[in-house]
């Protein structure tokens, strides 16, 4: 077996026991990019000098007998919009193509303490717009198990390098779906957390009330190792929860008895692809197999969360990108005589069409005379998505839905219809609308060998119960026997 | 000035910086001045990513300038993006207070010549300073320091109560005399840190309509507030009377041409569409934390001129005068508690050391000696050791070089003489240097005699004991 193949948990006992030294470990995963992301085309760039001496830096220090975190040598690769100091940060985007960040992200900082290894900074649509990572400026990236097909997104590149054993984990950033979609699209265990519950700072901000970071992984044990890493009060960000520390890794336990688990008859309905719901059905009767109790129940006001969402995303997203102007970093036009044409020629070279219409689109809906009919109403709407959830949970413990309505879609197929492209989040977004914590975790494989991943949603700050349901349903099923078999695709 | 039938509106925005020693949403120096772009950091910059953090000295801040501007204080407050390009604004937005300001209707009461009068504060809400342009002299385009941005301000609005240049010098100097007390801000003009927007507009007295306003940005001494009020009134008044409409427009006061010029009109009016600021949480204030910044605001001069007039004697204008300034009104307490002469003292401040101020064209906040060398001085007064003119010269002294006025005169030989024979013998001299004098005040004209004892404080070099001066004339000239 490589050592790109082992999950985190196991490298971890590797490097403890002297089994592996960080340097091969990293230098596996340099040697696996090299072979797959010509095809694949996960990472923006990779960090392959300052990774491996920082890999060895950390052997010398083992070797030394200096004390060293466990998660000491592990590689990890970040979405391109978090940001590590002195290394570019590009959002996938002309217009961020050669800032690097005087800073770092505190999950950087996090990360940093326990001497985690960058591999690189992985693709993803432009500032996260968008759900097929098609939207980046620089290139696609192909989803590992049909190379015709999109990865998801926004964190495409996150969830296809773990998918094709390039990272053993990567963090994503999630806004309306944009880790667990691409983690369902491709076969791997995506998490957003709770809103609130990891620092945004130093995540270039797409809309602020409902960005979050999160990891995706190949496994739940990988996903709750490193939300432990990554979690927790942030002063540097007013937004995150101040509450005691959790330890994740006490939720890893293989038993739901008597746990309730929803399932809203929307989203195994119309709009939802046969075997996807089919899947989805198949897991709720191993639960209750496994002896939790799965009831249908409705969240009907769900329909409204994409209108919700699109309103309030955009709007926060118009503002927060007012930033990229030209004038003190990123991309300058440089046809401009006056302050009028540096800014109007700058970000109109520098920014690509789905970012231009979301800047457009909520750009109009906090225009004066408009506010009220959109943007106020929008939140008024979200306020009632939130009580129907609290609703739903005085009942149950947890919702299960898809996490998708299909699996991988073909390259190009929906770039033409961007309505088409929201839709492709309708499962997803109104749990960032109740801000609410979410799991994508894979369960079958469609027809065409594509995975189908299923989501779990908890009450705020309970990641608990779905760490220990998702866990479950690993240790009871054996979806992690597929792997991707890089099909199809010369482009 | 402003023509009889017609009477001036005006209404201000006051913006004042606040003295916190850090920004308001990072840590950076709120210093002024230091080399462009070095009281920065990634946060006020607008790097991609960063977050501001609301300090919550601003808000302890701007609740006491609530306070102390009889303002209510909201409890539920947050804040909320203003959006708009420019480049001394890095993130594209201004993070303000739109529809619940931390304070809102209060008021403050001024004195000017026609009586006291109350102007009403509308509200009062915090915000960040924007950086400066310095536009480079040799056309080689503009460079943009963030220095100043993130810079804590209120913004003071008041109802438009003003009907006179006069009234809004008065509101602002009351305004600055405020933040001063309660210690919340430096309100150096000069330097910014206290500017205000001047609503303007006219209408026939009587006229229950308000007249279409214009607006002047940024103006930042009074002087200029007064020339550019009284100017534009009268330019709105002339376009009036020669049948001409009113444009509701921004406009700017140049000081060396005495003149509005036209920055932009309302056809340019921005959408800033303002929306809740997503990074911040909301401002939840409790009423024992609004009770606790009560009880720590220092007391006020309303309360002081009143404990003036009644515990120290002083007139009506002397009190008014002492309160103008918390420099003025610390500087006559301390005074007072060593000389025991509220009097004298606050005669001093108001024609003394008001008019050294004036001379050298310097506020009172540069005001280097305390009450302990004033206090000190009039007691030297009263104790005879010298005269009221000498005390005039130590106090010239003592705005170049801060010393005991005890060790004044004694380094400069001033101590009064109060010695008879010495004095005696120089009222001789003069007598008989002066026989026309002499004679005239003979003759009755009781005016020479001012003439001689003047003679005789020049002889003097004004230490002479003025009352025994007078004393030894008249005995003399009675011979």
């Amino acid at each position: 077996m490589e050592l790109y193949e082992y999950t985190v948990h196991e490298l971890i006992e590797k490097l403890e026991k002297g089994e592996i030294t960080s340097e091969t470990l990293t230098k596996s995963y340099f040697d696996r990019i090299k072979e797959k992301d010509n095809k694949v085309k996960a990472y923006v760039s990779t960090l392959e000098e300052s990774a491996m001496k920082k890999a060895k830096e950390i052997d010398e220090k083992r070797k030394e007998g200096k004390p060293v975190s466990k998660f000491a040598g592990i590689p990890i690769g970040i979405k391109d919009n978090m940001c590590i100091e002195g290394t570019k940060t590009t959002c996938s985007s002309k217009m961020l193509e050669n800032f690097v960040s005087p800073y770092n992200a505190t999950v950087i900082e996090k990360l940093n303490k326990e001497d985690l290894v960058y591999l690189g900074k992985l693709n993803m649509d432009e500032f996260a717009m968008g759900g097929s990572t098609e939207h980046s400026a620089f290139f696609k990236t192909h989803n590992p198990w049909d190379l015709e097909r999109v990865p998801g997104g926004s964190s495409g590149g996150s969830a296809a390098a773990v998918s094709a054993e390039m990272a053993p984990w990567t963090l994503g950033s999630d806004t309306g779906g944009s880790i667990r979609q691409p983690a369902s699209l491709c076969g791997v265990v995506g998490l957003k957390p709770t809103y609130g519950l990891v620092s945004r700072y130093g995540l270039v901000a797409f809309a602020s009330s409902l960005d979050q970071i999160g990891p995706i992984t190949k496994d739940v044990t990988d996903s709750a190792l490193l939300l432990n890493l990554i979690a927790g009060h942030d002063e540097k960000d007013s937004t995150s929860m101040d509450m005691e520390k959790k330890d994740y890794t006490l939720s890893l336990v293989n038993d739901v008895k008597g746990m309730k688990i929803g399932l809203p008859k929307e989203y195994i309905g119309e709009g939802i692809n046969e075997e996807v719901k089919q899947a989805i059905l198949n897991v709720a009767k191993k639960y209750e197999e496994l002896g939790a109790t799965v009831e249908e129940c409705s969240l009907d006001v769900g329909k409204y969360a994409t209108a919700v969402y699109y309103i309030i995303a955009c709007a926060e997203a118009s503002s927060n990108l007012g930033r990229f102007d030209g004038i003190r970093y990123g991309y300058r036009t440089e046809k401009y005589d006056n302050l009028k044409d540096i800014y109007r020629n700058s970000r109109s070279e520098g920014f690509g069409p789905e970012v231009k219409r979301r800047i457009i689109l909520g750009t109009y809906v906090l225009s004066s005379g408009y506010y009220d009919a959109y943007y106020k109403k929008a939140q008024k709407v979200r306020t009632v998505i939130k009580n129907a959830y609290d609703e739903l949970f005085k009942k149950y413990d947890l919702l299960l839905t898809p996490t998708s309505p299909t699996t991988a879609f073909k390259i190009g197929e929906k770039t033409s219809n961007p309505l088409e492209m929201y839709l492709a989040d309708i499962c997803t977004v109104p749990v960032n609308i109740g801000g609410l914590p979410g799991m994508s975790i894979p369960c079958a494989l469609d027809s065409k060998g594509l995975p189908i991943g299923f989501q779990l949603i908890g009450k705020a700050f309970d990641e608990e119960t779905i760490f220990r349901a998702a866990y479950t349903y690993e240790q009871n099923s054996n979806f992690k026997e597929n792997k991707p078999t890089f099909k199809g695709g010369d482009n | 000035m402003v023509r009889d039938d017609y009477e001036v509106v005006i209404g201000l925005e006051v913006h004042c910086e606040l003295s916190t020693k850090t920004k308001i949403f990072c840590s950076c120096s709120t210093e002024f001045g230091g080399e462009p772009n070095t009281h920065c950091c990634p946060v006020c910059m607008a790097m991609p990513g960063t977050l501001p953090v609301l300090n919550e000295k601003v808000v302890e801040y701007a609740v006491k300038a609530g306070l102390a501007t009889n303002c209510s204080i909201e409890k539920n407050s947050k804040n909320d993006r203003k959006n708009y390009f420019y480049p001394d604004s890095p993130k594209a937005y201004q993070i303000s207070q739109f529809d619940k300001p931390l304070c809102y209707d209060g008021h403050v009461t001024i004195e000017t010549e026609n009586g006291e009068k109350e102007i009403r504060i509308e509200r009062i809400h915090i915000e960040e300073d924007a950086g400066k342009l310095n536009h480079d002299e040799y056309g080689r385009g503009s460079f943009v320091d963030l220095n100043r941005a993130g810079v804590p301000l209120i913004e003071v609005v008041s109802k438009p109560d003003m009907r006179s240049s006069a009234e809004v010098e008065a509101y602002m100097r009351k305004l600055k005399s405020i933040f001063e007390y309660i210690e919340i801000s430096d309100c150096k003009m000069e330097q910014g840190s206290l500017r205000a927007d001047v609503n303007v507009s006219v209408r026939k007295k009587g006229a229950k309509e308000f007249g279409t306003r214009t607006e002047m940005k940024n103006m930042n001494s009074f002087r200029s507030i007064v020339r550019a009020i009284d100017y534009e009134a009268q330019r709105q008044i002339e376009e009036i009377e020669n049948g001409n409409e009113i444009m509701q427009e921004t406009l700017r006061w140049d000081d060396i041409s005495g003149r509005t010029f036209s920055m932009r009109d309302k056809e340019d009016a921005q959408d800033y569409r303002y929306f809740p600021e997503p990074d911040l949480v909301a401002i939840k204030l409790s009423d024992e934390y609004i009770e606790n910044i009560r009880k720590s605001l220092p007391e006020l001069p309303e309360s002081r001129k009143k404990r003036y007039i009644e515990n120290y004697g002083l007139t009506e204008k002397a009190a008014n005068f002492a309160v103008s300034s918390k420099y003025y009104s610390n500087l006559f307490e301390e005074a007072t508690k060593i000389c025991n002469n509220p009097k004298t003292v606050g005669n001093m401040i108001m024609s003394d050391i008001a008019r050294i101020l004036n001379e050298r064209e310097e506020e009172p906040d540069s005001l280097k000696f305390t009450g302990k060398e004033l206090g000190e001085l009039v007691s030297l007064i009263d104790k005879g050791t010298i005269s009221s003119a000498i005390a005039k010269k130590v106090l010239e002294e003592l705005f170049n070089e801060v010393k005991m006025p005890s060790k004044i005169i004694e380094e400069k030989g001033w101590v009064q003489i109060s010695d008879e024979g010495a004095i005696k013998e120089v009222v001789m001299k003069i007598l008989e240097n002066n026989a026309q004098s002499v004679a005239d005040y003979k003759a009755g004209k009781d005016k020479a005699l001012g003439f001689l004892v003047g003679q005789a404080m020049k002889e003097t070099k004004g230490k002479a004991n003025p009352q025994l001066l007078n004393k030894l004339f008249l005995e003399e000239l009675k011979k």
